[in-house]
């Protein structure tokens, strides 16, 4: 007994001391990442670019808050490519771990339910990658929920984009669309498209519906080979995209393929190869023609982590410049300190372009670009504005 | 559909899809039957079993450089094992317990098995084309010579296990403990041998389908088999559970009604109207199609 008091008095002694040394304040950042589920791509990238921009940051000395230099620690919590996971993460990481701000989920199906917590217990929240207009709007009111962010362009502006893409650069008339219907991004730009499309003067010959985890589009694929499009939208992710060329080209359609945002993770040309070349998809940046400010990070992201650094590593990173930047000017790392530097934040410098956010509203301005899928790797096209 | 001929053709080829699709399903849907029907026990790992399955195929494939029958051999011998493991380690302590706790058991071991092949393989993978697939076009349809693999692979072995079950004394001693598990040990028929020959034949048939799966979808993921299992459960249900030729009839109803309606109605509707309809078929008979209800004995 005594020899146990006297282990605990022993402990308790080092952790004081411990903390008498580690007197230097940090700030703490959650990021929240699809690492398992159906996007570990996703996930992963998101992490990776993550961990670059704090271990940069603390390489520097720390973030500049007021007089000090705070080291800034981070916090991952995977939500396991699940909805209400996604939403208890962000309730963790805000109640328990007492992060300052917090970065992630990526894709809206995940995005939106963690939005509801942030914006509730008065956190911001930046999601990289989220380009559901819900994401950011207040579903009662419909006005712009106050915490929450993105350093990405949203699908209205996407749809557009690809709408005259498709009219004007491919001149095709008439298009077919494929969509998981029980998914909020891929619903969402599939309907902006097809508005923005008929508006522009195109015709919707096919519209067709999957939900999630399906793996056979027979049916909708031939459906869509009888009404005889010029091409084909799939606004569907990565994972399920590849498929959906295949048994297309097994069915014998040979019309081109277009795709959006979600189609721009390495693993698309793992996984799909060569079925996929020379199609078309929307994006936030292109690797091969960026900005000097972005060449620095492509090189370390790809010493660092052995690939070309995706769109979701590049917003990710840019989502963690916005906050390093909102801290730095609001002199403190408060919650509602941030929130206010962060909406009136001067135009961003980023990795994905120059951004900022307009006075009303949580989405940046920014522009979109056009890539293709030559020999196996995603070349820029050209740059896109609807 | 602008004319006659078009429509013809559409409609076969809708067919087309509705084959390979049900035959998938009834791969699967006979491991669920043949379990049941010998143990009344509804082993819910049987998807996950299919999906490493596929897996397995993978493996052969791409660390192997096996080519197709002899991937889809090891695959089937793999999951065969597997299935022997499971009812080994899992059920059989549980085979004299309420029947809940080994429905239980076997959620669980499906939950262990997604987990576990998560822990190995975080991302989705991408199985090559084991086969060279050749489309041909017949006035307007287009078959693959991987679709005519899988329906008549698919069929052939169902014939097979049918003939097993109906010609052969295994088959007979399958049946023969279906019937009475008191009795027929009595007999002299080795029971455990026969169940694990029955969970082996049961996960083979689900690692054939997995190999085929894989190789029509060529994209898998630990979570693939949860939805597709669920579906050929439903199937073995709709032709009447414990039945083989209900598996397989309902299976093809299964699959044909998921591609018809996509086909003829927005897609959007498509599970909602499939399962819709086969509820209205299990109102109108409730054991299945060619299930009967089991009596009581006092």
């Amino acid at each position: 007994m005594k020899k146990a008091l006297s282990l605990l008095a022993f402990s308790i002694l080092i952790s004081l001391g411990v903390t008498a040394w580690g007197a230097e304040k940090t700030i703490k950042l959650g990021v929240i990442a699809e690492l398992t589920g159906d996007m570990p791509a996703v996930g992963a990238s998101c992490r990776n670019a993550a961990e670059m921009a704090v271990k940069e940051i603390n390489a520097a000395g720390g973030l500049q808050v007021g007089k000090e230099k705070m080291k800034v620690a981070l916090v991952v919590e995977d939500n396991a490519g699940k909805a209400d996971q996604s939403a208890a993460a962000a309730q963790k990481l805000i109640t328990q771990d007492e992060v300052a701000a917090i970065v992630g989920p990526n894709a809206s199906r995940y995005a939106i339910p963690a939005s509801e917590i942030a914006e509730s217990s008065e956190t911001v929240l930046i999601t990289p990658w989220s380009t559901n207009p819900k994401t950011t709007l207040d579903t009662n009111t419909n006005q712009p929920k106050k915490y929450v962010f993105r350093a990405c362009f949203i699908d209205p502006f996407q749809g557009g984009v690809l709408a005259k893409f498709a009219l004007e650069k491919l001149k095709a008339k008439k298009a077919a669309v494929l969509y998981d219907v029980a998914s909020d991004y891929n619903k969402g730009i599939a309907e902006v498209f097809k508005a923005n499309y008929e508006k522009q003067g195109g015709k919707i010959v096919a519209f067709e519906t999957y939900t999630t985890n399906d793996k056979d589009f027979s049916a909708q694929l031939t459906k869509i080979k009888d009404a005889k499009p010029d091409v084909i939208f799939l606004p569907n992710y990565y994972s399920e995209v590849p498929l959906q060329v295949q048994q297309a080209k097994r069915l014998g359609i040979n019309v081109p393929f277009i795709g959006s945002d979600s189609w721009g993770s390495n693993e698309l040309l793992t996984l799909g190869g060569a079925d996929l070349n020379g199609y078309y998809f929307s994006t936030h940046y292109a690797a091969d023609n960026a900005a000097p400010v972005a060449k620095k990070f492509i090189e370390d992201y790809e010493k660092a982590y052995g690939a070309k650094p995706d769109d979701v590593a590049a917003l990710t990173y840019d989502a963690f410049g916005l906050l390093f930047g909102s801290i730095k000017s609001a002199g403190k790392a408060d919650r509602e300190a941030i929130r206010a530097a962060l909406s009136t934040l001067p135009s961003y410098k980023g990795v994905t372009g120059d951004m900022k956010f307009k006075a009303d509203s949580r989405d940046p301005i920014k522009s979109a670009v056009i890539l293709q899928i030559k020999d196996g790797k995603f070349t820029y096209f050209t740059n896109a504005n609807p | 559909m602008t004319t006659l001929s078009e429509g013809i053709v559409y409609l076969l080829q809708q067919m087309l899809n509705a084959l390979q699709l049900g035959s998938i399903y009834a791969l699967i849907a006979l491991g669920y039957t043949m379990v049941y029907g010998i143990l009344t026990m509804i082993n819910f790992a049987h998807g996950d079993v299919f999906m490493v399955g596929a897996f397995f195929c993978f493996l052969a494939a791409v660390y192997l450089g096996l080519p197709f029958v002899p991937a889809l051999l090891l695959t089937m011998l793999g999951t065969a094992l597997l299935g022997v493991a499971i009812e080994r380690l899992a059920y059989k302590p549980l085979r004299h317990a309420p029947r809940v706790s080994a429905i239980i058991t076997a959620l669980g071991v499906g939950i262990f098995l997604e987990n576990f092949t998560l822990a190995l393989a975080p991302y989705p993978k991408h199985i090559p084309m084991l086969l060279e697939n050749v489309t041909w076009n017949l006035g307007g349809i287009s078959l693959s010579s991987l679709q005519v693999i899988i329906i008549f692979l698919s069929l052939g072995l169902m014939f097979l296990l049918d003939f097993m079950v109906h010609r052969t004394p295994v088959g007979m001693a399958m049946r023969a403990i279906s019937w009475d598990k008191t009795f027929v040990p009595l007999m002299g028929v080795p029971v455990d041998l026969v169940i694990s020959i029955t969970f082996a034949i049961g996960a083979g048939l689900a690692g054939a389908a997995g190999t085929m799966y894989g190789l029509a979808y060529p994209v898998i993921d630990p979570y693939m088999g949860i939805m597709v299992g669920w579906k050929a459960f439903i199937s073995a249900v709709v032709g009447g559970i414990g039945n083989i030729r209900g598996a397989m009839i309902g299976a093809f109803i299964l699959g044909g009604v998921e591609i018809m309606v996509a086909a003829f109605l927005p897609s959007t509707y498509r599970d909602f109207v499939a399962f819709t309809l086969l509820l209205a078929l299990l109102i109108v008979r409730p054991y299945g199609i060619l299930g009967s209800p089991r009596v009581q004995k006092v």
